[in-house]
């Protein structure tokens, strides 16, 4: 009867290590400041009428960047504990964490930061800027868009459920491998968390691929072919042609081991015929392709920023496309690099390494046309290029590094060693991360209606800068030296731990750039007036994001451009203004069902991992009823009359006139970070000593 | 005669959510691949246990695979139906098809419950994982697809085929031709292969 109830659920289960304890404890006291905040100011209803359940892509989009930062913050914790423990770790000193504790946060370290940051920083600017590039008003399925936002939100409470139930996460590396990850040799609840967090929340990548690709290439406005089409739009369309194309392949293969975990099947098990290397060619199939998802929109944003910054249309457009499209198809035959030590015969090996050099020469070629671009332009270092320029270098270190990695001989000395591991690093930071941080300071005032301040923002650049190159240089050198991966103790005669140290500093300095970075944001929220963007068009923009104001309205477009050119609203600029005609908008309506779906997946996941059976039956009923009501349900839509359309319309442009009287009254320069903290002390004392806390 | 999309925004809707379908069916497909390469990996794995010569009939595939044709083509007959508009030839071939695929998931079913009677299992070798996950996802796309089919009717009945309607068939009747397509690669690789 037990075991039918709560399945293999028990008291040891509940948290008693400090490390959940401490995980636990952070979370609810998170949760209950949110939920007396909202309370407090009874912002229940609008929470819920007008965000969770919002189909709206730029909410959604904003949804994605919240989760994604506070991710951000969990797995950069992880990364400091790995690189403290490895710092500390050497001879006879064993470090503040078991070997076990260890692995387990370099799983979880390498999970969140792939899944639950990069691809929901990458997935939140598409849904926020490729309809507006376009000029599409909405996504071609708005309820797929919600319902993949919330499937992957199911996904990052299930990666953070161990805290609360069962106190282990996998200590099997971010992919799990096999036959480690059998319940011969990992029996507890840890493997089984991590299939269903990434099974979930991969579906709802599926699913967005999917809803991308349809928007992409059925939704453009009238004109706009895909030669004309912009380069972000450009490098998510590839991104998402590959998501949908290797998304399947990791659905199949996690079911497969959860085969072999709950029926005792024999895929990837030692024993009875089971064949752990073919997890290993599944999973990278899935996992080297990943790389260039996160990969693509970054290139797509550096396209943008560069172009716009150096005041030219990117040079050599067609080179440019067809480097993403190369990369992409080449992605997709690469795989075995990753385990030329499997053992496949030398000409396996050597199809695999010529290939993965091959992959450089279109990643080169987008390179010479973003510096083609900067040849001879106009160019402002504003922090979007900043990040742009760091990202040239870094990433053309780590590009030689790979091309050394895919050298089959050469790889039978670096794998698995710190070598690839700071290779790796170099590419997913120095390329995707950067590229986000360029996109997200680039399209800010759109997202947010006012600028991000410069100052802080350079700070930040360079701490990141200096800080990632000062964390991962020392790791290419240990890599030469033989120090492996996963290490969570050397001996001392190794010579490793000065070079450790080097790193944890670097990463301190990274940190220090996260905290600047939140600075940042703050202090541009208290000079939000002066930094207001009234025009729409802050930088001076070439594509149809800038021709709407900034914040867009929620139709995006009043009037659905007619797009003749490459740089569609430059072209505008420089020929005249748009004009403006009311029409009627069609409009879908909010729903709940995405949460509800997902809300019954993270059930039938849950009861999976715990084999709660009940708990699967009802989740699967839930799911499907709630797919049933709402694909049935037709009206899904509104008409949003000219009229109305023309009332908002009116009202913003009052509000932006009175926004404009503002911004010319608030003189004065943008804040340093001694202003932030004058200001941040002076707010201190000004609530101590007029004991404002008692109205609250 | 009811033509789909009676305007510009709908008959675009339509066209965006019939390539979505599609796209999504190549997913599917994509997930199908995965399990066929598998089954290709391990069919040699059975470990002194029996091979697939020894535990198929390929009688009851044959006939498995001879329903399942036949209930594509009642399918196709009542996609013909839909497009005119004739509610009661639609609700007759898809109720000829839903049965057809009934029995052709009851015979499934009963090679499946025979083989574990007799104690070949999924965990018995790594041959038979393979092919209960293969054969069996897509039994369970015959399922889903079945519940699709019924559930798709009681709409059609009570309220008659809009054009809602006639899309979601067409969806529907894509997804079952999609299937077959793939039972007829599970019957050469797994059943005709297992007898060679």
């Amino acid at each position: 009867m037990k075991e039918f109830l709560i399945g293999k659920l028990n008291l040891e289960a509940l948290p008693h290590e400090w490390f959940t304890i401490g995980g636990t404890v952070a979370f609810i006291a998170l949760a209950l400041l949110v939920i007396i905040v909202l309370t407090r100011t009874k912002r229940w209803k609008w929470l819920w009428d007008e965000w969770l359940t919002s189909v709206d892509p730029k909410k959604i989009g904003i949804m994605y960047f919240i989760v994604a930062g506070v991710m951000l913050l969990r797995g950069g914790l992880d990364a400091l504990m790995i690189w403290l423990q490895q710092a500390l770790s050497s001879g006879s000193s064993h470090g503040y964490l078991s070997s076990d504790h260890f692995q387990q946060i370099f799983t979880a370290h390498g999970n969140i930061m792939v899944f639950f940051v990069a691809m929901a920083f990458i997935f939140g600017l598409i849904n926020y800027i490729v309809p507006l590039q376009i000029g599409a008003r909405d996504l071609a399925s708005p309820f797929l868009n919600t319902l993949g936002f919330w499937l992957f939100v199911a996904g990052v409470i299930m990666v953070n459920m161990f805290f609360v139930f069962g106190g282990q996460y996998a200590a099997t590396g971010w992919l799990a491998v096999a036959p480690l990850s059998g319940t011969q040799f990992s029996p507890g609840v840890g493997v089984d968390y991590w299939i269903w967090s990434l099974q979930i929340s991969g579906i709802g990548t599926t699913l967005g691929a999917i809803n991308f690709i349809m928007t992409i290439l059925k939704m453009r406005a009238p004109g706009m072919t895909l030669r004309k089409m912009p380069l972000f739009t450009w490098g998510s369309l590839c991104s998402m042609v590959m998501a949908a194309t290797v998304f399947p392949l990791l659905t199949a293969t996690l079911f497969l081991m959860f085969f072999d975990r709950y029926f005792g099947a024999h895929f990837f098990t030692t024993e009875l015929g089971g064949n752990a290397m073919m997890y290993t060619n599944l999973i990278w199939m899935w996992g080297h392709p990943e790389v260039y998802i996160l990969m693509l929109p970054s290139f797509g944003v550096f396209s943008e920023v560069v172009s716009t910054f150096s005041r030219k249309r990117i040079a050599s457009y067609m080179s440019n496309v067809l480097g993403m499209i190369g990369v992409s198809l080449f992605a997709l035959s690469v795989w075995l690099h990753h385990f030329f030590t499997m053992g496949s015969s030398a000409d396996v090996n050597a199809f695999f390494g010529v290939m993965t050099m091959i992959i450089a020469i279109p990643t080169a070629v987008l390179v010479f046309t973003w510096i083609a671009t900067m040849h001879k332009g106009r160019i402002r270092f504003t922090t979007p290029m900043l990040w742009f320029l760091g990202f040239i270098g870094t990433f053309s270190i780590g590009g030689m590094a790979g091309v050394i990695l895919a050298v089959p001989p050469a790889d039978f000395q670096l794998h698995n060693s710190l070598f690839l591991v700071a290779h790796f690093h170099t590419m997913v930071i120095g390329g995707v991360l950067f590229g986000i941080f360029a996109g997200l300071t680039y399209w800010f005032p759109k997202i947010a209606g006012f600028r991000l301040n410069e100052r802080i923002g350079r700070y930040a650049f360079w701490c990141w800068l200096s800080g990632f190159l000062l964390a991962f240089t020392p790791l290419y050198v240990l890599g030469i030296m033989g120090a492996t991966r996963r290490l969570d103790h050397y001996d001392a005669s190794t010579g490793y731990q000065p070079l450790f140290i080097v790193s944890l500093i670097g990463g301190l300095v990274i940190a220090a750039g996260v905290v600047l970075q939140i600075v940042q944001i703050i202090a541009s929220v208290i000079q939000r007036k002066q930094l207001m963007d009234t025009t729409g068009d802050p930088w001076d923009g070439r594509s149809l994001e800038w021709s709407v104001a900034s914040r867009p309205p929620s139709y995006n477009f009043t009037v659905i451009p007619q797009v003749t050119s490459r740089d569609a609203y430059w072209d505008v600029k420089q020929l005249g203004t748009l004009k403006t005609a009311y029409e009627d908008i069609l409009v879908p309506k909010n729903t709940a069902s995405g949460i509800y779906i997902s809300a019954f997946a993270f059930l039938v996941g849950f009861g999976f991992v715990w084999h709660i059976v009940w708990l699967v039956v009802v989740g699967m009923i839930g799911i499907i009823a709630c797919v049933i009501a709402r694909t049935f349900d037709e009206h899904t839509e509104y008409t949003l009359s000219a009229a109305e359309v023309k009332k908002a319309e009116e009202a913003r442009e009052k509000k932006t006139a009175v926004a404009r009287v503002h911004k010319s009254l608030a003189i004065g320069e943008e804040m340093g970070l001694w202003e932030f903290i004058v200001i941040v002390v002076k707010w201190a004392l000004d609530i101590l000593k007029n004991k404002r806390w008692r109205t609250w | 005669m009811v033509t789909i999309g009676d305007n510009h925004h709908e008959e675009a809707a339509n066209d965006r959510v019939m390539f979505g379908f599609w796209v999504y069916l190549m997913t599917d497909l994509l997930m199908f691949a995965v399990l066929f390469a598998v089954y290709a990996v391990l069919q040699g794995n059975s470990l002194g246990g029996p091979s697939g010569g020894e535990l198929f009939s390929l009688h009851l595939a044959l006939a498995e695979t001879l329903i399942l044709l036949t209930s594509s083509f009642t399918c196709g007959l009542g996609m013909i139906a839909a497009r005119m508009g004739n509610k009661k030839q639609v609700l007759t071939w898809f109720g000829v098809t839903f049965i057809l695929g009934l029995s052709f998931l009851g015979l499934e079913l009963r090679e499946f419950s025979s083989l574990i009677h007799e104690g070949h299992t999924i965990s018995s070798n790594a041959f038979l994982s393979s092919f209960f996950t293969l054969v069996g996802t897509h039994g369970l796309h015959i399922t889903s697809g079945l519940l699709w089919m019924a559930i798709v009717m009681v709409f059609v009945v009570r309220r008659g085929l809009n054009q809602h309607m006639v899309r979601k068939l067409a969806m529907l009747s894509l997804f079952w031709h999609f299937l077959d397509i793939v039972w007829i690669f599970i019957f050469t690789v797994v059943y005709l292969r297992a007898f060679v």
